[in-house]
């Protein structure tokens, strides 16, 4: 069947901010889908409240939403676009379940519009529990022992009856938020109550545990006319008992004979044939390791954070096959657009393994619980290949840039044997690690797999890299034998790592060929430049590049890695941009980057895609194929700044702003002097090294103070300190990591933050737009929410803002992007930070202001002047239109963290809210970043003294609003010496009758709690907090952000009858 | 590794590629050893591929790197000996895991005399024989520059002169097997060419005894023990070397017996009917290839190893169609007769290794013998 006729619209759901479980790997879907849905002529209507997506680019549809993922909003731009269709499987566990809400209610069906890629009956049997079961068995598919239940009465009585240990998974939740593992009654009560709570059906599934079982995934294709195909199958190296987003996974799975694989497979095609999905469809397996028995654990019956993994590993784009698929054609009709020569009804053949390896935010959350389980913690992951598994693990672990170049981990080293066997039994992110640790010394794979139940294929192949590094050692000789050297490379070692272990030198060095990524293992000749880097003798990427010799003019661009707090999809966002914006101007562009979620390693995105680490020698290895005139560090976040100083030493050229200017930005001393020279003022500041010296500055400057490591990604280890305690801890924990450079200590402005993203000739800037933020200083800037335009910045104070970055942008020479961040207090203007290189608000300014900044710049990047462009320069003219940015967070997967924000970011995601006037766009930002703005009801109010004053006209305004109050005894007293009336509550310890259970009660719809940072977790406030995120009511941190929530509050009937806006249309037309 | 097990295989083109010496390749008494080089993309199996007859006079390469990984199970063999030349990949695994795993693949290499070279750039070789067709290669005993005046120009008059002969004679069995199945309906002639295990297995899980055959009995022999209907296996070289097997074939368009025909079984199938086959440049092998079925438009992957093909173009459309295609190349893939109830697959229904998604032909092929009043057995 060829294109459905019927189908002309075609509305697409977005998966909405980042957050964790349900990250960038969905715009990559999306942006496929919308191009695969445009290349037929459809007309697409897009909906996403991320403005970080390329998807929500103006090109990618032909109208474009930034707005709440709700049912409502989705029907009111429903009722202006009239799509006939919509595809609802591409925006995650978020699109899936609007698109099941709206065909559940009937809405859909009014209207005749058709649901594509899947109907309502097979979601509901793919993830209700029951209906799941139920068609299991119908098949002959083994499940899991288990139960639904909807009762902490009913979860005993079934755990009971089928043995424990039993894992409690909630029904509809993302990334299984609010799941775990029980062992006893006491433990599933616990978790039982929970789940129940999150999952928005009031539903958990009880079952047995299978910890411990081989965890094998499938990711399933099927078209309309029955077709089936397995695109690829994974192993979890970590086996079932740790979420697969947590797990080292490798692709295709290695362990498996022919009749086990096969067994598997077809149970995949026989489940998504019976669920006669449209689509793709990812299968997950528990195989018992000693018999053939297996059980069904999951169905996704859309795209996913596996799916995505799966089309990187394979080539198999399986989100633009899915989205052919939903629109009537057969998997027959649809080219295979790696090959060229084949169609897409084949399974992918590999040559090579993929390993994946999660990115956790622990280095962020150093108070997180750091167990692994079922409760997905990663923010992002990378993905390697290579020719063999530790050659694959090896590029994997050093791209993951958690400091690691080999499996060595230093702190292992000095522990006994007792030690790491303790250390094996416990699973958190050093467990790959721990397990090296044990081969090493010998341990036996029987012993390690008793405890860790890892494979001993997995565990031999470690050997093999123990072995390797007993080799190096024993080399002594002055240069590492050839062969050896040549044998270490293949293993995945750097040339660093070599000449360490062995001590010897490497006599010449070895740069690395590339291989082709083409679907199936070179059966057919491949069109499309995919490579990654092997030490074999055969350079396919070099051949590539000569006889598809077109220009000289190459560059490449350096991506952003994983995802992870501080350095998200925004990253991502501009490094696409650019390589779109070398390709207008003339120029091949490659591009580096080992994120496999990511819309940049889409294959067909750059000329040629080098699916690699981003380390100095990686990166060296890629120049040396592609022979580039210049490469391009500015839009891959810190991943890609960091090379800088490398690149230099090695001669390479780099577009835009210099390494020279980019160490003026970033160390201190050169910048303070850049500062006074350009009569710029900034907090007062000093840096020290020891504890002494931080104490002399804290009392230099006076408290309160900022402290932080000097070259910080997103404010890491940042501290907020108005003690000397606080000073002691946090030198005391600096000091004990190893951070090889010193403390930066600044006198902390609680002002109003304000930050300026401009485009630098060398002569002239341009600025699209000044943002203010709504938190004052001292909240991170990716935690605030961000107005544009600036909101109660005075006209001569927003001169200032402009001057100042004109002033900076001259000064550090910089050309291109420039991101400088502020803070106003009394009325003067002092300069926090300047990064010459694109921001995290490079996607959303360019969004509302209609100026593709990425662009702009790559053209002044190569010599066009601003003076020669239609945009004019200094400030860009006010947008009509005005945008709040809502910062999202995680904090429900992220056990003892604490919720209130601070210097050090925690956001995981944004949205944004777009509108005409401030209210509007503020309530759709909050609304989109999940606040529930209900305005009535109660509000739990614990602040600390020093908030008290300011707390007072909150409490007032909630009061206005008509809500009942309720608060502590210091807060109680305060509110009602000042005429508040408020309802009295008992710190936890006190009664029985407390904060907890008030929460818990569902009487209050906010909390609003602040205290003292960087507290332990065993803090009254912080489990006060906790509770609050695990009820999932909102908690207001911020006496800025409680005042901006109340204000929407009251203003409620100015924006109740709020229109979507097409952004599109905003700028009149596209791009 | 010590360097001294370090080997050579080279092509028919001259070129070399260095590995490490596996199996035989790492006896002392190696002598030079030649093949039809060969690739599957085929994942998982590599038991399987080794066991399978049909790779007789071939060196097989593995284009996936990790092989061994699972050991050797010697009940998932598909014939109780090797029967390939060589056998290359980029890893064997030294230190296998499984529940059912006896031993290392390096091991069932020396046990069975097999050479075999690891280490290599397998995806270079492919993309030679990609690009060159599948061509000759051998093992040597000796590192080229240690060859003496002469030998190389012997070693490469051999490569030049290298064909895969007498085939299915050296893979079929010597004598009848009865394989019986548990409750038997049926009772199927099974003619050997070189026979996988899994067909017979099909056969006997479909309810069908089994007696099979070697490939140069005569088809009066067969008729003589009355049979409800004939399988061709599948087996390895060029079905034009066994014009006189295809004329046996032929003598049962008389007979009404039901035929089911798969791979050299099929080309010999269609031979017998008139058709003429054809050298495919670099062959399918491997269990990813998407096959049409032109009747219902329905695709399936299925397991392939084959390095000719049915020129679907020669079937006289009065005797026969072509039914189903490979989606790729386009090339016959199944056969439907008209005149007698006979139909074929180029491809492997009964996977090992590989998909299991056209185990539904045996099926028809019993529909086929019920529907011609088969079930001798019963009466």
């Amino acid at each position: 069947m060829p294109l459905n006729p019927e189908i002309k619209k075609v509305l697409v759901i977005g998966s909405g901010p980042i957050v964790i479980g349900q990250a960038a790997e969905f715009d990559y879907a999306g942006t496929q889908a919308c191009r695969a849905l445009k290349e037929e002529g459809l007309s697409v209507v897009l909906v996403n409240s991320n403005p970080a997506t390329i998807m929500t680019d103006a090109n990618m549809a032909d109208a474009v939403y930034i707005e709440p993922l709700t049912t409502d909003v989705i029907k009111k731009i429903i009722e202006i676009e009239k799509p006939d269709s919509l595809l609802g499987t591409l925006g995650g566990q978020t699109g899936l379940n609007l698109s099941m809400e709206l065909a559940g209610e009937g809405y859909l069906a009014e209207r005749g519009i058709k649901l594509l890629g899947a109907n309502p009956e097979t979601i509901d049997m793919a993830e209700n529990r029951e209906s799941f079961k139920k068609m299991l068995e119908r098949i002959g598919q083994p499940s899991i022992p288990s139960g639904v239940v909807t009762t902490s009465e009913g979860a005993l009585r079934l755990a009971e009856e089928i043995g424990y240990p039993v894992i409690v998974r909630p029904a509809f939740t993302l990334g299984g938020s609010g799941g775990g593992i029980a062992r006893n009654p006491e433990k599933l009560r616990e978790i039982a109550k929970n789940g129940l709570r999150l999952s928005p059906i009031r539903q958990v599934l009880i079952e047995k545990d299978i910890s411990g079982w081989k965890e094998i995934e499938f990711e399933v294709m099927r078209d309309g006319s029955g077709n089936v195909i397995t695109v690829c199958s994974m192993e979890n190296f970590d086996p079932v008992g740790i979420h697969t987003g947590d797990s080292i996974v490798v692709a295709p799975a290695l362990t498996l004979s022919d009749k086990e694989y096969q067994m598997l497979r077809t149970a995949s095609l026989r489940i998504i044939t019976e669920l006669k999905i449209e689509g793709g469809c990812n299968i997950q397996f528990a195989l018992y390791p000693h018999s053939f028995d297996y059980a069904v654990i999951e169905v996704n019956p859309r795209v996913s954070r596996s799916s995505a993994l799966a089309s990187k590993a394979t080539g198999y784009p399986i989100a633009k096959i899915a989205a052919k698929i939903a629109v009537g054609y057969r998997l027959n009709e649809i080219r295979n657009s790696i090959t060229k020569k084949t169609n897409s009804c084949f399974e992918p053949a590999l040559d090579y393994v993929v390993v994946k390896m999660p990115k956790w935010p622990f280095d962020k959350f150093i108070y997180a619980d750091r167990k692994l389980g079922t409760q997905m913690k990663a923010t992002g992951e990378v993905m390697a290949i290579g020719a063999t598994f530790p050659e694959a693990l090896m590029k994997a672990v050093r791209g993951a840039e958690i400091s690691m170049s080999t499996l060595n981990l230093p702190a292992l080293g000095d522990k006994t044997d007792d030690e790491i066997r303790a250390a094996l039994g416990s699973k958190n992110d050093t467990r790959l690690f721990t397990v090296f640790e044990a081969v090493k010394r010998g341990f036996t794979y029987k012993e390690i797999n008793d405890i860790t139940k890892i494979d001993p294929y997995f565990l031999g192949k470690l050997k093999d890299l123990v072995n390797m590094e007993n080799k190096l050692k024993a080399v002594d000789t002055e240069f590492v034998p050839d062969s050896l050297y040549l044998a270490a490379k293949k293993s995945g070692y750097p040339d660093a790592d070599i000449l360490k272990i062995s001590g010897a030198k490497i006599r010449e060095k070895l740069y690395a060929n590339y291989k082709t990524v083409d679907t199936c293992a070179a059966e057919f000749a491949a069109e499309t430049p995919y490579f990654y880097a092997s030490y074999d003798d055969v350079n396919e990427a070099a051949d590539y590049i000569d006889h598809h010799n077109h220009t000289s003019k190459r560059v490449i661009v350096f991506g952003s890695g994983p995802i992870r707090i501080g350095q998200g999809i925004e990253f991502d966002y501009s490094s696409v941009h650019c390589v779109w914006a070398f390709k207008k101007l003339g120029y091949e562009v490659a591009i580096v980057n080992n994120n496999p979620e990511t819309v940049s390693t889409d294959f067909d995105i750059s000329d040629r895609l080098y699916f690699d680490p981003l380390t100095g020698e990686d990166v060296m290895n890629v120049i040396q194929t592609e022979k580039p005139e210049a490469v391009i560090v500015a839009y891959g976040g810190q991943t890609a700044i960091k090379l800088t100083k490398f690149l230099h030493l090695n001669n390479i050229k780099i577009f835009g702003s210099s390494a020279e200017s980019i160490d003026l930005a970033e160390d201190r001393e050169k910048f303070d002097h850049v500062l006074s020279e350009c009569g710029i003022p900034r907090p007062d500041g000093r840096t020290a090294r020891t504890l002494a010296e931080a104490l002399g500055a804290a009392r230099e400057l006076g408290f309160p103070i900022l402290l932080r490591p000097s070259y910080v990604i997103g404010g890491q280890n940042m501290v907020l300190a108005y003690s000397e305690d606080t000073v002691e801890n946090y030198m005391n924990l600096i000091l004990s990591q190893d951070i090889d450079s010193p403390v930066l200590i600044d006198k902390y402005l609680q002002g109003i933050e304000a930050e300026v993203d401009a485009i630098c000739d060398g002569t002239d800037i341009l600025i699209p737009g000044v943002m203010e933020h709504v938190e004052r200083a001292g909240i991170h800037s990716g935690d605030s929410m961000a107005m544009y335009p600036a909101k109660t910045l005075s006209g001569r104070i927003v001169d200032t803002l402009v001057e100042y970055t004109r002033r900076l942008a001259s000064s550090l020479r910089s050309i291109g992007l420039l991101n400088v961040q502020y803070v106003i207090y009394n009325d003067k203007v002092y300069v926090i930070e300047a990064n010459p290189r694109a921001s995290r608000t490079v996607p959303y300014i360019s969004k509302v202001t209609g100026l593709n900044m990425v662009e702009i710049a790559s053209r002044v990047i190569l010599g066009e002047k601003l003076k020669d462009m239609p945009y004019g320069t200094g400030l860009y003219k006010k947008s009509k239109y005005v945008a709040v940015k809502v910062p999202v967070f995680s904090f429900e997967k992220m056990k003892g963290v604490d919720v209130q924000l601070g210097p050090e970011m925690k956001s995981t995601g944004e949205v944004l809210g777009i509108d005409r006037d401030f209210e509007t766009a503020l309530y759709k930002g909050l609304l989109a970043a999940g606040y529930s703005m209900q305005s009535d009801g109660g509000i739990l109010i614990t602040v600390q003294k020093s908030d008290l004053a300011e707390m007072l006209p909150i409490a007032r305004k909630f009061k206005q609003l008509g809500f009942r109050i309720y608060a502590t005894d210091g807060n109680l007293r305060f509110l009602e010496q000042n005429g508040v009336k408020a309802e009295f509550v008992a710190k936890i310890a006190d009664s029985d009758e407390n904060t907890l259970t008030l929460i818990e009660s569902g009487r209050v719809q906010y909390v609003f709690s602040t205290s003292e940072l960087h507290q332990t977790a065993y803090k009254d406030s912080i489990k006060m907090r906790r509770k609050a995120v695990e009820m999932r009511i909102p908690c207001l941190t911020g006496i800025d952000t409680a005042t901006t929530l109340a204000d929407c509050l009251l203003s409620r009937e100015k924006y109740e009858d709020f229109v979507p806006l097409d952004i599109v249309k905003m700028h009149g037309g596209s791009d | 590794m010590a360097d001294d097990m370090g080997g050579c295989l080279m092509l028919a083109d001259g070129k070399v590629f260095s590995g490490v010496r596996c199996g035989a390749y790492a006896g002392a008494d190696f002598a030079d050893a030649y093949g039809e080089l060969v690739f599957t993309t085929q994942m998982t199996g590599f038991l399987e591929t080794l066991t399978d007859p049909s790779y007789y006079g071939q060196i097989v390469i593995q284009t996936f790197p990790l092989v061994g990984n699972y050991g050797v199970i010697r009940e998932d063999f598909e014939h109780s000996s090797i029967s390939l030349s060589g056998y290359i990949a980029r890893e064997f695994c030294a230190e296998p895991s499984n529940f059912r795993s006896g031993g290392t693949i390096d091991g069932l290499l020396t046990e069975q005399g097999i050479p075999a070279l690891s280490g290599v750039n397998t995806r270079e070789l492919t993309r030679i024989i990609r690009n060159y067709g599948a061509l000759p290669a051998v093992f040597l005993s000796k590192n080229p520059e240690e060859l003496r005046d002469g030998e190389l120009d012997e070693i490469k008059e051999k490569l030049r002169d290298y064909k895969v002969k007498d085939a299915v004679r050296n893979v079929t069995s010597k004598e009848i097997i009865y394989h019986n199945a548990k409750n038997p309906k049926y009772k199927i002639a099974f003619w050997d060419f070189g026979a996988k295990r899994g067909i017979i297995r099909a056969l006997n899980n479909a309810g069908a005894d089994v007696i099979s055959f070697p490939a140069y009995t005569t088809a009066s022999e067969i008729l003589s023990h009355n049979p409800d209907g004939l399988m061709l296996s599948n087996g390895p070289g060029d079905p034009k070397d066994l014009p006189e097997i295809s004329a046996e074939i032929g003598k049962f368009a008389q007979s009404k017996i039901p035929i089911f025909g798969i791979c050299l079984g099929h080309q010999l199938l269609a031979i017998s009917q008139g058709a003429k086959t054809e050298k495919l440049k670099y062959g399918h092998r491997g269990g990813n290839h998407p096959v049409l079925d032109i009747r219902t438009q329905r695709l399936y992957i299925t397991s392939q190893n084959h390095g000719y093909a049915v020129s679907g173009g020669t079937l006289s459309p009065s005797v026969a169609s072509v039914t189903m295609i490979n989606d790729h190349d386009k090339t016959c893939e199944g056969i439907e007769y008209k005149k007698i109830p006979a139909f074929s697959a180029q491809f492997h229904p009964e996977a090992c290794s590989g998909p299991e998604d056209t185990a539904f032909l045996f099926r028809e092929f019993i529909e086929n013998i019920e529907r011609q009043g088969g079930a001798n057995r019963a009466s």
